[in-house]
């Protein structure tokens, strides 16, 4: 059964159709999946607190109930270094349209993946891992398979990417943690399957994985029914 | 899983009995015409009456004659108790056709008749489907040809003497397309493949694929399950590869209708990504259901997993009486993801110690083993035995040239010997031509796979390869 403040959080955005940023990640949050640790604030001295308490270098992102895809509105900025950067991301993204504040992030490193759902009309529920980031749709090096994933499916998945050199430490690079990935992966799948047909797609993009951690840096919900 | 709502699909007739309907003792062709010999009715009465054994009736509610048989008004008037119906009236007095059929205990019908949904009547659909559910009736259609059961029946309207028919075997056929099925089963003709049941089911109103997987699952004359499909319905796919994975036969698809995804800006990024295709294709593999880009492939893959119910991991040994087809095998192998791995020292020298002294030193024996132009049966059975017994191989591909002067007509069977001694699959490749079919049915005769093209063999072992779930 999904928890009350799943629900709740699904429902608040039926009018919608979509989760935003912060909301998405409470739900992947609660279900017991890795989330960057982040503050949602409309006031650049409650972003730049934040900032220095987490430590530079940060990630700000714009949010917004008109905007589904943030970077095509340079709605992400990364890399900001001290309080003089945060304040002109923040400045800048306060023109985007629908604009309700900036999420301020702690920086991840690692290999960046994309993790998906679609319900799909035929199969029900699917589950997509791949190369992430804002490129996915070009190199489209994904694995899809039917949700609940099996053990199995998991490991086949892994095997079947291109990119698994790259999460095994392509050259010199420290291997990804497979065991926080696997982790992952099983708990995204229950979620999913517990998300029955309220849901019609998911982007965790990207989930950034290294060798001590996976963690959800973005993600969208696309509610079904509209 | 906490949820049950995509655990629980499954078809909603799976409890009905198809027994009476794919093995009747007993049939009615109702709508029989009386002055249109060429009537679809009339081709299914003549067909089955004067080429098949079991009792067929005629049916029109004009009543009269037909070939000097009695055409009986309506079912129930029939003096003897019917198994299966073939409905070929008017669409819009299927319903009632239907519940006459009910009302006289026939065990079930196969709707020719077209005139329903695909034509935009769902209403009729409708009506006919819930009289038949109601009633636990089962029935193939509408809009179909129906049943092809080899030696007992044949429901398509087509003149006997039209059809290409295959050799009785173990593969079941299903297809949406009565068109498709009858060009799939002209194809198996051509390649030797036995067929077990080929069934239309057209608008699949009622029995749908879920519903024959489960059928044929359970029918001893059947090992493998071929399905050409357009489409499921929703949350039919889940079910159906659900029944396939468990259902203990290979099951190979071939599917239509690959739209592309198309990329939305508004989408998210996955549902853009994972199309209809993508995500068609890629559950099939994940259950272990071969799926087949064409419809050549679809027979390949039929004979050779008819022959051999196995899966491998992919690692191929390949033994021929020529440089350049080793070469080409090597390539297809590659291409398709299959390995072709070089044998040791050890492996070599094993090659080598089993062939005849003539070859010895002009054989390579690598992988692929070129056992040359001078090679002759003995020696393409001495390294079909070595690699049967190597356990770094999974399947064994032989070139074979008939023209090559030490190969004689007997090889497909000696090489049968290996195979039935070793268990380990061995696939042929042989030029098909009329002069060689005595080589060829060496092996088709003692059901082993024997393919008429390089790549066509390189198919037969990816079809192991495939039928093992990823």
């Amino acid at each position: 059964m999904l928890r009350e403040e799943v629900l709740s959080l699904l429902s608040e955005a039926s009018s919608r159709g979509w989760l935003m940023e912060p909301q998405a990640k409470e739900v992947f949050r609660l279900a017991g999946l890795d989330v960057t640790r982040f503050l949602w604030t409309e006031k650049i001295q409650e972003a730049a607190r934040f900032a220095s308490e987490i430590g530079y270098p940060v990630v700000a992102k714009v949010v917004s109930p008109e905007v589904i895809h943030k970077s095509d509105v340079s709605g992400v900025v990364l890399g900001i270094s001290n309080d003089k950067q945060l304040g002109e991301a923040f400045k800048a993204m306060s023109t985007i349209r629908g604009f309700q504040g900036v999420i301020v992030e702690e920086t991840v490193r690692g290999t960046e993946l994309i993790l998906g759902m679609k319900l799909d009309k035929q199969f029900g529920p699917i589950i997509m891992l791949g190369t992430g980031g804002t490129a996915v749709e070009i190199y489209k090096d994904v694995a899809i398979r039917m949700a609940p994933l099996r053990e199995q499916d998991i490991e086949s998945m892994l095997t079947s990417l291109k990119a698994r050199p790259l999460l095994e430490g392509y050259r010199g690079a420290e291997p990804i943690s497979v065991e926080a990935l696997k982790t992952m992966l099983l708990a995204f799948s229950s979620l999913v399957m517990e998300f029955e047909n309220k849901v019609e797609s998911i982007d965790l993009n990207p989930v950034i994985c290294n060798a001590s951690r996976c963690v959800i840096t973005d993600a969208r919900i696309m509610l079904a029914g509209r | 899983m906490t949820s049950t709502r995509f655990n629980n699909w499954s078809a909603q007739e799976g409890k009905m009995d198809l027994k009476r309907l794919f093995k009747p003792e007993t049939m009615a062709v109702i709508g029989v015409s009386l002055n249109n010999e060429s009537h679809p009715a009339n081709v299914i009465y003549n067909k089955n009456h004067l080429r098949y054994q079991i009792p067929v009736y005629a049916v029109n509610s004009k009543g009269g004659l037909i070939r000097g048989e009695p055409v009986y008004p309506k079912i129930g008037d029939i003096p003897a108790k019917i198994d299966l119906a073939i409905i070929a009236t008017k669409a819009d007095i299927v319903p009632t056709v239907t519940a006459e059929c009910i009302e006289a205990g026939v065990g079930g019908a196969v709707v020719i008749s077209g005139g329903f949904s695909e034509a935009g009547f769902t209403d009729l659909q409708d009506r006919l489907v819930s009289t038949a559910r109601e009633a636990g009736f089962p029935f193939i259609g509408p809009n179909c040809l129906g049943i092809f059961s080899p030696f007992l029946m044949d429901t398509f309207f087509i003149p006997g003497e039209r059809m290409v028919i295959p050799r009785k075997g173990k593969v079941a056929m299903v297809s949406q397309s009565g068109g498709i099925l009858v060009d799939h089963m002209a194809k198996c003709a051509l390649e030797g493949v036995g067929v077990s049941l080929a069934v239309s089911i057209g608008n699949k109103a009622l029995i749908n694929e879920i519903d024959m997987l489960k059928y044929l699952s359970e029918d001893p004359g059947t090992e493998v399950i071929t399905f050409y499909l357009e489409g499921f319905d929703e949350n039919e796919g889940r079910a159906f590869v659900l029944a396939a994975a468990t259902c203990g036969k290979p099951v190979i698809v071939l599917k239509s209708g690959r739209t592309p995804a198309g990329s939305n800006a508004v989408k998210s990024h996955t549902a853009s990504i994972a199309g209809d295709y993508e995500v068609f294709s890629s559950v099939m593999a994940q259950h272990g259901v071969v799926e087949a880009t064409d419809e050549y492939e679809i027979v390949t893959f039929a004979e050779s997993l008819s022959c051999y119910k196995k899966t491998i991991n992919g690692n191929i040994g390949i033994i021929t009486g020529s440089g350049g087809h080793g070469a080409l095998a090597t390539d297809a192998c590659l291409s398709h993801g299959l390995k072709v791995p070089r044998f040791s020292e050890a492996e070599q020298a094993e090659l080598h110690n089993s062939v005849s002294p003539t070859i010895k030193n002009i054989a390579s024996f690598s992988n692929p083993v070129d056992l040359t132009g001078s090679a002759t049966d003995d020696d393409f059975v001495a390294a079909a035995l070595t690699l049967s017994r190597n356990n770094n191989i999974e399947c064994i591909i032989v070139l074979l040239l008939p023209y090559l002067p030490g190969i004689t007509m007997d090889l497909g069977a000696r090489l049968n010997f290996v195979y039935q001694q070793e268990g380990k699959p061995i696939v042929a490749y042989v030029p098909h031509v009329d002069k060689y079919s005595m080589l060829i049915d060496g092996f088709t005769l003692n059901n082993m796979p024997v393919a008429h093209t390089v790549e066509d063999a390189v198919h037969m072992a990816e079809a192991m390869r495939r039928y093992r779930p990823c």
